[in-house]
């Protein structure tokens, strides 16, 4: 039943927003049908159009995880834009000093330095709710527009490629210093790290002890200080692991995608991921499946706009109804099954009788 | 297509433009905002508009597309789904990596960036850089402010301590001081392209200290010109044409007109020419004299004598008696960075690293 419950819901959800989304696109002059058509075109309908959503689904796989891993935990996670920004340049600087480098070191010191950047980044917010009691929703928003402003300084400052005139940057990197592309498709390897970051979060959360302890922790802080768990470290750690993902993410972005740190970094990748963690329940395989569900809906902004002439908020949109549609969502878990038990109890008395 | 068209469309591509095919020339536009911003993007959306007097032309955009992937899955989409043939990517990031990337793979299709600089070593062939020099039109805007100040007191609300932006306050204020020496500019930066709070925060803050025209460079100005109408003093456009915002205390404001450059590069394309064998030029720019761009209307407070200041002004501009980097100037910080006797016309690249602020600047160029 619980199972049946955690794919019913979501999907009814994700159909009741698009049904809504159908009505706004309606009032926008355009036919909903050949919107849901293009949508599905764009995103999913060929080689070509997998391509382009995988692509837009690489940085959101790590970004999810910023906000899923420490959800177990019990705690909500905003600062992915932050530390996404953080952690390119973190991944930017290691790579500019190590450029003399083979470059298999130079990407692996990037990305060490781009998951110590944003894994610092989430636990220091994390430590601050946990220790202090400073909402880690209040502290992550305020530190997103910290990286942001610190991102604007370092590059119009101390790193910046003087050559760089009207779009400041910092220096590139070579280019066999960058992450490949997988031969023959325009989808970079960064993807792998994702795919392997959801997976490697899956087993942790769902099949380790220490998973165990953090789902204790997120479910109920004073059972967990009872049994004896290390709450404090416990969550701080759940915070570092999600904040190294969305600084990996930035490194991706860094290094095989724009090839030099510059604001671009501040794409919008870490508010997306939020809404990929609230959309997949928290769960990392649901990040894994919800980040190409969305990258798809990304793919396909363009679509709308060219085919249907809809304005380019229109995917903006969308995804707002969807976001809204979950979290509803999420307060009817739990209904079906008391009606259920109920039914069976009758039932049974009925029986018994 | 037969032996005879073949030969036909080699021996005379310019007497017959359109006999190697009858399909429309598709023309994709990606831009960085919204088209309706009032600002940069609805100036080159506005450019693309003029397309319509072109019955052979199918002119496709995508709006808010970010300088990320999305911007060459864009540029894709419109040539795989669409079949454009030709490219405008408008905003200054979308050059590298994504316009470069894309047009390596696809040789046959033509982009053209606005901004930036050509590459031999790094660049496909097929990119072609178009540009304006706006600052003769700032420098008139400027000088209107300078007519029209009272407190001799101007202000600017700028994104960035770029050249680019740097350009434009410094034409701004040699304009007014043309007209005023004693008027001052001050300025104050916000730091990114769109901050609509902190531009109006910003431009209120000017008029707090006595400054009676408002400027700006973001992405729009729209806000500041905005600011400037409620508080009851001048405001000057930039991009688009701003005058909606202020009915009362709108003065002019500089500029773009793309579509002179949009309109020129379907023609050429029609044409049978391209930017990969050079017979579209590699680098497109231009003045107020090729209209790249232009002086936004007047509003109503502008007087008789002002308007005839400057079309007089604008006149000697364009006849080229009146250059506006002409020695000596001096920057903020007492140097000399024009020598007397010297003069740099708008189009010398010297101008294009502009790093520093003109005399009667109150503001810092660099941290």
């Amino acid at each position: 039943m619980k199972r049946a419950e955690s794919i019913l819901i979501p999907f009814g959800a994700i159909a009741a927003g698009m049904i809504v989304f159908g009505i706004f696109c309606a009032l926008a002059g355009a036919n909903p049908l050949l919107v849901y058509a293009s949508l599905w075109k764009a995103g999913f309908g060929s080689w070509y159009s997998w391509q382009n959503t995988l692509v837009r689904a690489s940085p959101l796989l790590l970004c999810g995880l910023c906000t899923s891993l420490p959800a177990r935990a019990g705690i909500i996670v905003i600062g992915n834009e932050g530390a996404l920004v953080v952690g390119g340049l973190g991944a930017i600087s290691a790579g500019l000093a190590t450029l003399s480098m083979p470059p298999w070191f130079c990407l692996v010191t990037m990305g060490i330095a781009a998951m110590l950047c944003g894994g610092l980044w989430i636990a220091f917010s994390v430590a601050l709710q946990h220790y202090r009691g400073v909402s880690a929703v209040i502290s992550g928003l305020l530190l997103n527009y910290l990286a942001i402003a610190f991102m604007n300084q370092l590059i119009e400052g101390p790193l910046r490629d003087p050559s760089s005139l009207n779009n400041p940057a910092t220096y590139p990197l070579t280019p066999d210093h960058r992450l490949a592309y997988f031969s023959g498709t325009h989808v970079h390897h960064g993807i792998l790290f994702g795919v392997i970051a959801c997976l490697i979060a899956w087993i942790l959360v769902d099949r380790t002890t220490f998973g165990f302890s953090l789902k204790i922790s997120g479910g109920n802080v004073r059972t967990a200080q009872l049994v004896g768990l290390p709450v404090g470290k416990l969550v701080v750690i759940a915070g570092f692991l999600g904040g190294a993902c969305a600084g990996l993410a930035g490194m991706i972005e860094v290094a095989a995608v724009h090839g030099r740190g510059n604001e671009s970094l501040n794409a919008g990748y870490g508010y997306v991921g939020i809404l990929v963690a609230f959309l997949s329940r928290q769960s990392p395989l649901g990040v894994l499946v919800v980040s190409v569900m969305v990258g798809g809906l990304l793919a396909s902004g363009g679509m709308l706009q060219r085919a249907h002439d809809l304005p380019d908020a229109t995917i903006t949109v969308l995804q707002g109804i969807l976001f809204l549609f979950i979290l509803l969502s999420d307060t009817v878990y739990g209904r079906f099954r008391t009606r259920a038990h109920i039914n069976s109890g009758v039932k049974a008395n009925a029986v018994a009788v | 297509m037969t032996r005879r068209e073949l030969l036909a469309g080699l021996a005379a591509p310019a007497l017959l433009p359109a006999a190697s095919t009858n399909q429309p020339l598709t023309v994709g536009f990606i831009y960085n905002g919204p088209k309706n911003d009032l600002g940069y993007n609805q100036s080159h959306a506005e450019g693309k508009a003029t397309l319509r007097r072109f019955p052979w032309v199918k002119a496709i955009d995508e709006a808010s597309v970010p300088e990320t992937v999305a911007a060459e899955e864009s540029m894709r989409d419109m040539i795989f789904q669409d079949n454009a043939s030709v490219i405008f990517a408008t905003s200054f990031g979308h050059l590298d990596p994504f316009t470069i990337d894309v047009a390596r793979e696809n040789p046959s299709v033509q982009f053209f960036h606005c901004g930036g600089l050509y590459d031999e070593a790094k660049h496909p062939k097929n990119i072609g850089i178009y540009f304006g020099f706006i600052d003769e039109v700032e420098f008139l805007s400027g000088m209107l402010a300078g007519l029209s100040t009272r407190t001799g007191k101007l202000g600017f609300v700028a994104a960035k301590p770029i050249p680019q932006v740097l350009r434009n306050i410094n034409s701004f204020t040699l304009g007014a001081r043309s007209v005023n020496p004693r008027a001052t500019t001050k300025v104050v930066f916000t730091g990114d392209w769109v901050l609509p709070v902190r531009e109006a925060e910003a431009s209120s803050s000017l008029v707090d200290q006595g400054i009676d025209v408002l400027t700006g460079h973001t992405g729009s100005p729209r806000v500041i010109v905005q600011t400037a109408e409620r508080r009851g003093v001048f405001g000057c456009g930039y991009q688009f044409d701003q005058s909606s915002m202020a009915p009362h205390g709108f003065l002019t404001g500089a500029q773009w007109a793309w579509g002179t450059v949009y309109v020129r590069i379907a023609e050429m394309v029609r044409a049978g020419k391209s930017v990969t064998n050079g017979t579209i030029p590699r680098r497109l720019t231009g003045t107020l004299k090729d209209e790249f761009c232009k002086l936004s209307p007047y509003g109503p407070s502008v007087t008789e004598q002002s308007r005839s200041r400057i079309a007089a002004a604008k006149a000697s501009i364009l006849n080229g008696s009146l250059e506006i980097y002409r020695g000596p100037i001096r920057d903020n910080e007492g140097h000399t960075v024009v020598p007397a006797g010297r003069t740099l016309g708008i189009t010398d690249v010297a101008l294009d690293k502009m790093d520093w602020l003109v005399e009667g600047v109150d503001g810092r160029a660099h941290g």
